[in-house]
C-alpha cells in the first residue's frame, strides 16, 4: 500500500468532479488554465465563506445605525465607542466577568477531560480486563445517544442537590469522561503505539500508573493537545448548559453575556456594543485556530477513519 | 453540544491478540482486572450517574405529569397523547425534519464537491482546507448567531444581494417561509468538518486504480462512480451518520438566530426549542422527558436504517492495516 499521502504530482490528482460550477473544467486539471480555474474557483468559496467573519471586525467599527445596512466592509471613519462596554460594563457588571467565568469553565474543563479521558483510555487500549468489550461497545453507543434525553433528568438530579447556579453540572461530566469523543480519540491513538514499550518497561517492574504516566502519556502529546483544544473551544461556545444551570449574571459565561444584550422584547438596544463583544468573544477560539491548526484538522481528519 | 463525534467499526478487542510475554497466572490476571476497572473507574462513574441513571428516571418521567415542585404523578401514556394531538409538537416535527432533510445533504454534498476541488493537491491546499474548516470551529457560537441574525437582516448583504438578482423577499429573519433556509445556510456554512473527513478518506484512494482505469479510457464522471464513491464509502457511512444525527439535535443557532422565541409563527420551532420550553419555561418536565425519548427514538430509528442500509452501500476494504 502506498503511505497515506497526497497524490505526488499535481498532474495524477483526483479526478476532478467539480462542485457545481466552480470549479474547474472535468479534463482542465492538468493544464496552467485548470489551475487558474482551481484556484478561482478556491477563491470564491475562500470569500464566501471568510465573508461573515470579516464583516464582524469591520462592523464592530461602525456605528449602531450603520451596522446593518451598510455595505461596506470597513468603515471610512471607524470608531471605538462599541467597545465602551469592556470599560463601563453592561447592567453593572464588568463584560471582563464574564470573560473569566468562560475561561475558568474551559480550563476546569480541559483539566478534567484531560484527566479522566486519559486514564479511561488507556484502560481501554493497554489493559486487559474482564468486560472491556462490552464497556467499549457502551462508550461508543454514548457517543450517538442525543445529549437531550439526559437534559431534564439531569437537571432535576442538580436541583435536588442544589447545585443549580453552579458550575459543577457543567464540569462533573468532563471529570468523569462522559466526553466520549475525546475516550475515543486517545484510544485510537494509544492503541498505535508500539506494545513493545510496555513489555519492555513491564520486565523493568514498572506498573500500570507507571507506564501510564511516564511512557503512554508522553507518547500521546497530540492526541492530548487536539482534545485540549476542542473541549476548550466547545466549553466557550457551550450555550444550552450554561443557558439551563447559571441563572445569575454575575456567573454567566460568555455567551449568556452577549445574550444580555438584548432588551426584554429582544431588540438589541446597543446593536454596536452586541456586535463588538461579539468580534471579542470569537478572539480567543480563532487565536487557538490559528495556532494549533494542525492539531485540530488532523484530529478531526483521523476521527472518521478507522485506526 | 459541538462537540465532533465520530464512530468506528472495529472495536478495541480486534486488535487485542498479545504476544505471550504477558503475565499469564491468576494472580496476574486478576490484578489486571483490578487495574483496568480503577483506570477506568471515572468513566464508570460517569456513566452510571450522568448517563444510565438519567436516562431510566428520563422514562419514567416520562409517564408521569411533574413540575419539579410536586412529586411526579404517573399518569401512563397522557404525556405521548397529549403530545401527538399537539399542533406545536407536530409543527416542530416538521421544522425538525425540514432541517435535517435539506441541510444535512447540502451540507455534505458541499463538503464532498469541494474535498474533490482541493484533493486535487495544487498549491495552498493546506491553507484552504484550514480557512474552509474554520466556521465550523465557531459555527455554534452566540457570537456567530449574532453575525447571521444581522447579515440576513431587512436592508442588509442577502436581502440586497437579492433584490439585485431581481427577488424581493426581504431579510429572512422576520420572513417565516425564509427563516429556516437561515439557519439551513448557517449549517452549510460549516461544511469544513465533514470536509476535512472526506479529504482524508480520499487521500486513500489507491492511485494505480485511477491510472488502469484512465488506461482503459474511463471518464472522469466513471472514475468518480466506480472508484472514488465505494473507496471513500465509509467515510461517507460516516459523515451522513454523524451529520444527521447532529442536526437532530440543533438548538443554540435556532435559539439565537431567531431570537430566543423560535419563530416568527414558530418557523424555526425546532424540537430540542419546543423541549426547552416545555421543560424549562413551563416546568412541564414529564411533557419534555417524554418527547426527548420520541427523538431518542427517532434518532435511533435513522441509525438503525443506516446501519441497515450500509451492506448495500457502503464497501469496506478487507482490514485496512
Amino acid at each position: 500500500m502506498s503511505a497515506p499521502d497526497l497524490p505526488a504530482s499535481p498532474a495524477q490528482g483526483m479526478p476532478g468532479v467539480p462542485p457545481s460550477g466552480t470549479g474547474p473544467l472535468a479534463a482542465a486539471h492538468r493544464g496552467r488554465a485548470g489551475s487558474l480555474g482551481w484556484h478561482l474557483g478556491a477563491l470564491v468559496i475562500l470569500a464566501v465563506i471568510l465573508y461573515p467573519v470579516v464583516w464582524v471586525m469591520g462592523a464592530s467599527f461602525k456605528p449602531s445605525k450603520d451596522i446593518i445596512n451598510s455595505l461596506t466592509l470597513f468603515p471610512a471613519d471607524p470608531i471605538l465607542s462599541n467597545f465602551r462596554g469592556f470599560a463601563d460594563g453592561i447592567a453593572d457588571i464588568s463584560i471582563w466577568r464574564f470573560f473569566q467565568n468562560s475561561l475558568f469553565y474551559g480550563l476546569g474543563s480541559v483539566v478534567g477531560v484531560l484527566i479522566s479521558c486519559s486514564l479511561t483510555s488507556y484502560a481501554f487500549a493497554r489493559i486487559r480486563f474482564a468486560g472491556r468489550n462490552l464497556l467499549f461497545s457502551l462508550m461508543i453507543g454514548t457517543l450517538l445517544l442525543p445529549y437531550h434525553v439526559l437534559l431534564i433528568p439531569q437537571y432535576v438530579m442538580f436541583q435536588k442537590l442544589g447545585l443549580v447556579n453552579t458550575y459543577t453540572p457543567l464540569l462533573i461530566g468532563k471529570y468523569l469522561a462522559t466526553e466520549a469523543f475525546f475516550v475515543f480519540l486517545m484510544v485510537q491513538f494509544m492503541r498505535n503505539l508500539p506494545r513493545e514499550l510496555d513489555e519492555a518497561a513491564r520486565l523493568d517492574g514498572c506498573g500500570h500508573l507507571r507506564i501510564y504516566w511516564s511512557i503512554v502519556l508522553p507518547l500521546c502529546r497530540p492526541a492530548l493537545i487536539t482534545s485540549a483544544i476542542f473541549t476548550f473551544i466547545n466549553a466557550w461556545n457551550d450555550f444550552m448548559g450554561p443557558l439551563i444551570y447559571l441563572n445569575e449574571p454575575g456567573k454567566y459565561t460568555v455567551s449568556l453575556g452577549l445574550m444580555m444584550f438584548r432588551d426584554s422584547d429582544g431588540v438589541a438596544a446597543n446593536y454596536g456594543g452586541m456586535i463588538a463583544m461579539s468580534l471579542v468573544a470569537l478572539v480567543p477560539v480563532l487565536l487557538f485556530f490559528l495556532a494549533f491548526q494542525r492539531y485540530l484538522i488532523d484530529g478531526m481528519a483521523t476521527s472518521g477513519l478507522k485506526g | 453540544m459541538g462537540t465532533p463525534v465520530t464512530l468506528v467499526k472495529d472495536s478495541v478487542p480486534a486488535r487485542a491478540a498479545r504476544p505471550a510475554a504477558a503475565p499469564a497466572g491468576r494472580p496476574g490476571r486478576r490484578r489486571e482486572n483490578l487495574a483496568g476497572y480503577l483506570f477506568m473507574s471515572p468513566w464508570i462513574a460517569g456513566f452510571l450517574l450522568l448517563t444510565a441513571g438519567p436516562m431510566v428516571a428520563s422514562l419514567y418521567f416520562a409517564f408521569t405529569d411533574y413540575n419539579l415542585f410536586n412529586s411526579p404523578r404517573w399518569v401512563g401514556f397522557d404525556n405521548f397523547t397529549k403530545m401527538f394531538d399537539d399542533p406545536r409538537w407536530q409543527k416542530s416535527v416538521e421544522v425538525t425534519a425540514k432541517y435535517v432533510v435539506i441541510g444535512t445533504p447540502l451540507k455534505l454534498l458541499l463538503a464532498l464537491g469541494v474535498a474533490l476541488l482541493l484533493a486535487q493537491s495544487r498549491r495552498g491546499q493546506a491553507f484552504y482546507r484550514a480557512a474552509f474548516y474554520a466556521p465550523s470551529l465557531i459555527g455554534a457560537s452566540v457570537s456567530v448567531g449574532f453575525v447571521w441574525r444581522s447579515l440576513f437582516s431587512d436592508g442588509a448583504i442577502v436581502d440586497r444581494t437579492q433584490t439585485f438578482l431581481g427577488f424581493h423577499v426581504g431579510g429572512w429573519v422576520g420572513n417565516a417561509d425564509w427563516v429556516l433556509y437561515c439557519l439551513v445556510a448557517l449549517t452549510v456554512w460549516q461544511f469544513g468538518a465533514p470536509m476535512v473527513i472526506f479529504l482524508a478518506g480520499l487521500k486513500q484512494v489507491p492511485r494505480e486504480l485511477y491510472e488502469a482505469a484512465e488506461m482503459d479510457g474511463a471518464g472522469a464522471f466513471r472514475r468518480f462512480w466506480n472508484i472514488t464513491l465505494p473507496t471513500i464509502s465509509p467515510v461517507l457511512f460516516f459523515n451522513v451518520l454523524l451529520e444527521t444525527i447532529h442536526s437532530f439535535q440543533i438548538f443554540g443557532s435556532a435559539y439565537v438566530v431567531s431570537n430566543t422565541y423560535c419563530g416568527p409563527a414558530d418557523a424555526t420551532l425546532v424540537y430540542t426549542c419546543y423541549l426547552y420550553q416545555q421543560g424549562f419555561r413551563n416546568a412541564q418536565m414529564g411533557f419534555a422527558a417524554a418527547m426527548a425519548w420520541m427523538l431518542l427514538l427517532a434518532v435511533a430509528l435513522v441509525t438503525a436504517v443506516l446501519f441497515w442500509s450500509q451492506n448495500k452501500w457502503v464497501h469496506y476494504a478487507e482490514e485496512a492495516r
